[in-house]
Parts: C-alpha cells; sequence; structure tokens
C-alpha cells in the first residue's frame, strides 16, 4: 500500500512486541533499518528472524550521552535517517501516594526525555535532507489517565505536547511529527492476566478483542510514508473505539 | 568581500533564496533577509559544514548579520 523504498529508519525497542511488529512493518515495505533497544541478545536474536536490511544499534535510553550517540550511529550505519520511531517505553507502576522518585524519573527519563534527545538530534539529519517523520508511540492512557501510572500517562502525555511543538517548528522543513496511541495490544503481559481480568478489560473494548502489534505497525507506517505528508502534530488512537478522542 | 565573505554569501543566498546584492556584510539574517529563527539554526550547521569550525550557541545566537558570521569563522577556522 505504501512504499517505503530507499528510505531509512530507527526504531528503539525494536525487540519488544510492539516494537518489533513496527521493525518488520518498516522493513516490509521496503525501508531499511537501524534496530535499537537496551538488551542485545534478544535484539540480535530478533534481527535475525527479520528480512530486509538492518543494522542493530544497542543502547540504554537511561544514559543521555548514549541516547545522544544514537541517531548519529544510526545516520552512519545507514548513510541518513527519514524516519525516526520512538518506540521504548518502560512502566514502573504504583499508586501516586505511594510512588517513589526514581520510579517516577526513570519512566520520564527513558519514556519522555530520550524521545526529546532523539528528536532533536534527527531534526539535523532531517533538516538538511528537507525531509523527515518523526512518530512517537505513545499510549491510551496519556490521554485518559490510568490508576497506577501516573509516571506513565505523564510520560505519554508529555509526547503528545512535545510532538506538537516540534510539529509546529518542523513543519515547513517537511517533517512531519505524530504520535501512534496504542489501546490494549495482545503480549506476553497480555497474556498472563486472569481470566476474570480479560473478560473485565474486553468489556470496555467495543471492537471486542485486544489489538495486534501489526494494527499499530500498520499506523506508523502510515505515518512514515510520503503520502502522510500533510498529517503533523496528530495522535493516531488504534485502541477498537475503548477511547474516542 | 574576503574568501570567507564569498563562500558565507554564497551559502547565506542559496538557503534563504535572496537575491544576491541584498546579501551585504551588515545585512541582518532577520531584518534585512527575511530569515526566520529556523533558517538561523539552519545557516550555522551549514557553516559548520563548510569551514569545518564548532559553533556553540551561545556563540550563534550573536550571529546576527553577514559579518557576525564572517568574524566568527575567521576567527575560528583552523
Amino acid at each position: 500500500m505504501f512504499d517505503l523504498t530507499g528510505m531509512t529508519a530507527l526504531v528503539t525497542g525494536a525487540s519488544g512486541g510492539i516494537g518489533s511488529a513496527i521493525a518488520r512493518g518498516l522493513a516490509g515495505h521496503g525501508a531499511r533499518l537501524a534496530l535499537s533497544g537496551s538488551n542485545e541478545a534478544k535484539l540480535a536474536e530478533f534481527a535475525a528472524t527479520l528480512e530486509g536490511d538492518h543494522v542493530t544499534l544497542a543502547c540504554n535510553l537511561s544514559d543521555g550521552a548514549a541516547v545522544d550517540a544514537l541517531v548519529p550511529r544510526a545516520v552512519e550505519a545507514l548513510g541518513g535517517l527519514d524516519i525516526l520511531v520512538n518506540n521504548a517505553g518502560i512502566t514502573r507502576d504504583n499508586l501516586a501516594m505511594r510512588m517513589k522518585d526514581d520510579e517516577w524519573s526513570d519512566v520520564l527519563r527513558v519514556n519522555l526525555e530520550a524521545a526529546f534527545r532523539l528528536c532533536r538530534a534527527a531534526a539535523k539529519p532531517m533538516m538538511k535532507a528537507r525531509f523527515g517523520r518523526m512518530i512517537s508511540i505513545t499510549s491510551v492512557v496519556g490521554a485518559t489517565g490510568n490508576p497506577g501510572q501516573a509516571n506513565y500517562a505523564a510520560s505519554k502525555a508529555g509526547l503528545v505536547g512535545m510532538s506538537k511543538a516540534l510539529a509546529a517548528e518542523l513543519a515547513s522543513r517537511n517533517i512531519t511529527v505524530n504520535c501512534v496511541a496504542p489501546g490494549f495490544i495482545a503480549s506476553a503481559m497480555t497474556e498472563v492476566l486472569p481470566e476474570g481480568q480479560k473478560t473485565a478489560l474486553l468489556s470496555r473494548i467495543p471492537a471486542g478483542k485486544l489489538g495486534e502489534g501489526d494494527d499499530v505497525a500498520a499506523a506508523v507506517v502510515y505515518l512514515a510514508s510520503r503520502e502522510s505528508g500533510y498529517v503533523t502534530g496528530q495522535t493516531l488512537h488504534v485502541n477498537g473505539g475503548m477511547a474516542m478522542l | 568581500m574576503s574568501e570567507t565573505g564569498d563562500r558565507v554569501k554564497k551559502i547565506v543566498i542559496e538557503h534563504l533564496g535572496v537575491e544576491a546584492e541584498k546579501v551585504t556584510e551588515d545585512a541582518s539574517f532577520i531584518d534585512d533577509l527575511g530569515a526566520d529563527s529556523l533558517d538561523i539554526v539552519e545557516l550555522v550547521m551549514a557553516f559548520e559544514e563548510e569551514f569545518g569550525v564548532e559553533i556553540p550557541d551561545d556563540a550563534a545566537e550573536k550571529i546576527s548579520t553577514v559579518n557576525d558570521a564572517i568574524e566568527y569563522i575567521d576567527s575560528h577556522k583552523g
């Protein structure tokens, strides 16, 4: 449907459930990839299953200096950077009243600050090329809130505001900045939920089923494509209708 | 203009799409040449690349005219 042939992309958190689906989606549409992740072994294992041209770049996103070096490493490996997908994210769930300082700051550092550092670095090659696609994976809870996730929801809502500001700054250079907000996506995490909780979860989703990584990947492929060039500063919600925003 | 001046002028003309005669040494990027703040960031990036100098943010902020750029580059290039 969309042709990403000749385009280059950096995907963070590429070995995770949603990240690997995004990587497969971009590669399947012809993009050359730099796959990033914190777990080198897991990353190599996933990369071995991926068809198409790609490199792996291990990076600890809680290390600011390492994050700042990631985009230059990707540019060097790929010869440019057209698409940045900020997908990596962590959770440290706790009720706000019990939340430790580092549970708050760890989540903000990885989910929001690292994404900002990567966007800041990616703006340079994208401005020069007069083309770019920055896509951040947020979450329905960034828009709706969720008990136990004050840190996570703040980081995801933060990505939305950041993306809008960047979209306004960079639109004149043909760089779009958007978010994709998944709802509940089937993963190793949702598989182990007790049956009662699963039923309760599904009752909140009009589509009556969990989403798949590929549903998120399709949205990313669209926002990465040349065809989406007039769409910027937006959040595309992929949630089976559980929140209509 | 000096050799640096000619190269700076060429970059400015290319990036801002302005007429050559408007790019005088005392022309202000923003007031006379219609640049916005993002254009300045791009110009600084282009100068860095062309001359192999690093222009830190606090120095970049002080570059507002063509001559400011030429002077900075002449005093910092290797």
